[in-house]
């Protein structure tokens, strides 16, 4: 009985701490439902696939015409196909990759030249080129495509790594957002300091590493003063409430401003571009087909999850949420702790912005707008309480996850921009509801 | 008396067979009550016996599962606190219902405003005021309530409910917060509304109380009603017996301690608060009552020795090395605790576990690069608890939901733990039952036994005087006594020297 209690329990606490995970997976079934479409595939396995199809048909007899665009992906594709029917004996005739035009011309040569076509290989958008009709005596001449089947879009590998990518400096930022909205407060000044941080790594990569030529070390200079700054900024915030007692609220509303005017002002209101490669491979490049924000937003997470469940610093953080006069007696340095806190949402605000300026190429002082919100619904939506004293890491991931497949599935399923907000305002008032509800049981 | 007698008068409140269950837990079981106009039922059990659970039922927070509650012979369904009043019944809860900023003629009106969304100021104050003259308590209207003192503050609440025209009363703990004198002008308010032929139920864990204002008992335990008799039947031996369900043979335990050399000098303080520089000493394996008249200065006393605020002048010197406190933190890791008065403001999370208002404190000494040990955390939290015999369902539970008695015990819990040299209590047992009371006053012995110095505040006389080994007495921010004989004193000897 005692052990059915502590069970029972332990299941509710997981519940209400992570219940949203169950949300996500429901919308993730359900867009998943709403989005299957019929999908061709496409590169190396799609050009063995249907070189294959041939060499069953034909076999050494098959003389091919391969037919694909000009992008990496039909690269790929009629590259491996080629490939492919070499290896099997048959004869390519000519490989296309490129408009219906290059298409023409390598048919009249073949046909000047007096070879037979038997066989075209092409995907699901070159096989429907007019093209073909020009030349009667091709007639014969099958066009073999990949063949299709049915998956959901929400559920592609290449959509749910873009979601993943889109939602990372969303999440980043959000971390520091719950650690600041567990101790009873709040940051709004998280999408400016994204700019103020994306203008000063610009700056200083362009004016003191040179722009595009800029050495890995500068980059690394730039990144760090960009952080650094958005820290202090932070730390500025803190100061402010630890020792003059303004309300969160306001002080980082005041920062908000002063924010995003030292950035406009720094980088007289334009984009930044001159950057290096080196500095792009954060926000652009993948490690083992994952996009490196993504890694970053997780390592960041389990660190996180760490000092916030296992370390002393999120013991007090919870302690100062909960009750900062019995914090306070019980030798809490709530002070102290305030000030890392902001200090630590501002540094990881301007992490964000670093990010962002890489996935984007360009510092510019317009980024971050509006981040603000999008975070801290994401904390909301994640199950912390603005009143402080509950809330945790994982649980905002998940709250930025159900924020972000919400987009993505109106987007894959056309729902209207305006739409859009309006479904994204209910969903948080709904999340706050479930929450409200759930406790008052 | 034959309940019979009264059947042409059905009582004015009449519960039967009252059921009430929370999940894992019964808190109450065929409850029976009955009251008539013009009585005052006290209502005793230790906390946790049901009587809260009752009274918010009486309050319309609660519903019962079971049976039924009448009113002047009419079965009714107090669904919501509008239900409950509109019944006639005022329920004043410990924690008042009052909004600080509004003044008493506001806060009596509040929700019932006449006309069309407009405050008619005027004849609001009017009837306020009239309200008061009726009670006999001078209470200033106008001033917002968050200014009033708590025994100002229980009045508006009394006259609140009157002006709802209640006729039954119940009063959560009226006096738990009341110097000596409020509590008798409460008493003559309370007699005032027997006499207008009100009922009134009164809760108190001060059974002299009960005695002098009650004309019958009722006594809850576990959610039974175990006894129920006019108070001139009962002792007071007999009433604590019922609430515990056992033999108690003393109310403060035997110390056995010896009295060394002086631990704690607190040299010539001075706080704005503090009418005067104040010096005394604590030694070790003493315990020190400070008492006097609630605002009389003690807790700001403790507050300064502990760090809680920072004193602008004087030294504070723990086994003659000077300690310099700029905040609680200086004066734990000194070697210093307070248990403060309002342990739900002050001394615990309640929205954190049991485990993790324990380790508050101790975080430093459980953990190492940062990271706590949760394991040895977990073990010293067991061990306290199964010591304390604090009465949790699971290390994690929330402390908020547990009963006075048992914050109270996690509270001294979390300070034990430090194994300071210093103890202050700021009204340790206030508003906790009489099991658990005795408990701590083990506990406090264990303290000084150990050789540690204790300062007790407290406001109950005979418990100042059944623990403390010397007495300092405070009124107005200065010491205005100091009996060195605790155990050869007086309460009129006490509040001569409080009152002065």
């Amino acid at each position: 009985m005692v052990n059915r209690n502590l069970t029972g329990s332990l299941v509710s606490r997981f519940l209400s701490d992570y219940g949203m995970l169950g949300v996500l997976l429901v919308l993730g079934g359900l867009f998943g439902v709403l989005t299957i479409r019929e999908q061709h595939p496409t590169g190396a396995d799609a050009g063995r696939q249907v070189a294959n199809v041939i060499a069953e048909r034909q076999g050494e007899n098959a003389r091919v015409l391969i037919v694909a665009r000009d992008t990496s992906e039909d690269r790929l594709f009629s590259d491996a196909a080629a490939k492919q029917l070499e290896a099997i004996g048959a004869t390519v005739l000519a490989r296309v990759n490129g408009s219906p035009g290059d298409v023409r011309a390598a048919i009249e040569k073949i046909v000047a030249d007096g070879d037979q076509i038997n066989a075209i290989v092409a995907n699901d958008v070159t096989a429907k080129w007019s093209v073909y009709d020009r030349f009667p005596s091709l007639g014969s001449a099958a066009r073999v495509t990949p063949t299709p089947y049915f998956w959901p879009d929400f559920l592609k590998l290449s959509n749910l790594l873009g979601v993943a990518n889109q939602t990372a400096i969303y999440a980043m930022i959000a971390i520091g957002m719950t650690m600041v909205i567990v101790s009873a407060g709040i940051d709004l000044s998280v999408g400016s300091l994204v700019a103020l941080a994306s203008v000063v790594a610009a700056l200083v990569i362009r004016d003191g590493g040179g722009g595009a030529g800029a050495g890995v070390g500068m980059v690394v200079v730039g990144c760090l003063a960009g952080i650094a700054v958005c820290g202090a900024a932070g730390a500025f915030n803190g100061l402010m409430i630890t020792v003059f007692q303004i309300p969160p609220f306001i002080v980082t509303l005041g920062m908000m401003m002063i924010a995003s005017g030292l950035a406009f002002r720094l980088s007289d209101g334009r984009s930044i571009s001159e950057l290096p490669p080196s500095f792009l491979w954060l926000g652009g490049a993948q490690t083992l087909s994952v996009p490196n924000p993504v890694w970053l937003m997780l390592a960041l997470y389990l660190v996180a999850h760490v000092i916030m469940s296992r370390m002393v610093f999120g013991r007090y953080v919870y302690a100062i949420g909960g009750n900062e006069e019995a914090a306070r007696l019980s030798g809490v340095p709530v002070k102290r702790m305030l000030l890392t806190i902001y200090t630590i949402c501002g540094a990881l605000a301007g992490l964000g912005g670093i990010v962002l300026t890489s996935q984007l190429a360009a510092g510019d002082p317009k980024f971050g707008l509006m981040y603000e919100l999008e975070v801290i619904a994401a904390v909301v939506v994640g199950g912390a309480s603005l009143m402080g004293g509950r809330g945790k890491v994982f649980g905002t991931l998940i709250g930025a996850f159900i924020i972000a497949v919400i987009k993505n599935g109106m987007n894959l399923t056309n729902v209207d921009p305006f739409n859009q907000r309006i479904v994204l305002g209910a969903v948080l008032l709904m999340a706050v509801l479930l929450d409200t509800l759930r406790r008052r049981r | 008396m034959p309940r019979s007698a009264f059947t042409a008068d059905p009582p004015l409140l009449e519960m039967c067979g009252i059921g009430k269950s929370f999940p894992g837990v019964r808190a109450l079981n065929d409850v029976a009550l009955s009251l008539r106009g013009g009585e005052v039922l006290a209502l005793v059990g230790e906390n946790g016996a049901g009587k809260s659970t009752l009274i918010k039922m009486l309050g319309g927070a609660h519903q019962p599962d079971r049976g039924t509650i009448r009113v002047a012979g009419g079965a009714v369904e107090l669904a919501s606190p509008a239900a409950a009043n509109a019944a006639g019944i005022g329920v004043i809860y410990q924690e008042f219902n009052l909004i600080p900023e509004l003044s008493a003629w506001e806060n009596i009106f509040l929700g019932r405003e006449a006309s069309w969304g407009f405050v008619r100021r005027k004849d609001e104050r009017q009837q306020a005021t009239k309200l008061f003259q009726q009670t006999g308590v001078d209470v200033p209207v106008d001033t917002p309530c968050g200014q009033l003192s708590i025994a100002q503050q229980q009045i508006v609440e009394i006259v609140k409910a009157l002006s709802q025209d209640a006729r039954l009363i119940v009063m959560d703990e009226p006096s738990a917060a009341l110097t000596t004198q409020e509590v008798d002008r409460l008493f003559e308010m309370i007699r005032d509304l027997k006499r207008r032929g009100i009922g009134v139920i009164y809760i108190s864990h001060r059974l002299d109380e009960v005695f002098e204002i009650a004309d019958r008992v009722a006594v809850l335990r576990d959610g039974e009603l175990v006894g129920e008799a006019p108070t001139h039947e009962l002792t007071r031996q007999r009433m604590i017996e019922m609430m515990v369900g056992r033999n108690i043979e003393d109310e403060f335990p035997k110390r056995y301690h010896e009295i060394g050399l002086p631990r704690l000098v607190v040299c010539e303080l001075q706080h704005p608060k503090l009418a005067e520089e104040i010096s005394f000493e604590v030694r070790s394996g003493e315990v020190l009552g400070l008492t006097g008249l609630i605002g009389a200065g003690r807790t700001e006393v403790a507050r300064l020795i502990f760090g809680a605020d920072r004193a602008t002048g004087g030294s504070i010197s723990l086994d003659g090395v000077q300690l310099d406190i700029r905040g609680p933190r200086d004066a734990i890791r000194a070697g210093i605790c307070l248990l403060t008065e309002d342990r739900k403001q002050q001394g615990l999370v309640l929205g954190a576990g049991v485990r993790e208002n324990f380790g508050l404190p101790n975080l430093p000494e459980l953990s190492s690069f940062g990271f706590v040990h949760g394991g040895q955390e977990r073990a010293a939290c067991d061990s306290f608890v199964k010591r304390l015999n604090v009465k949790i369902s699971h290390p994690q539970q929330l402390t908020g939901n547990l009963s006075g008695g048992n914050q109270q015990k996690i509270v001294l819990a979390k300070w034990l733990q430090r194994n300071a040299a210093v103890v202050i209590f700021d009204e340790p047992t206030r508003g906790i039952d009489v099991g658990s009371k005795y408990e701590i006053y083990l506990l406090i012995n264990e303290l000084a036994e150990q050789g540690k110095a204790v300062v007790m505040i407290s406001s109950e006389l005979p418990e100042v005087l059944g623990m403390s080994d010397r007495l300092l007495v405070m009124h107005e921010g200065r010491v205005t006594g100091a009996i060195e004989d605790a155990a050869a004193a007086t309460q009129e000897q006490i509040m001569e020297l409080a009152a002065r």
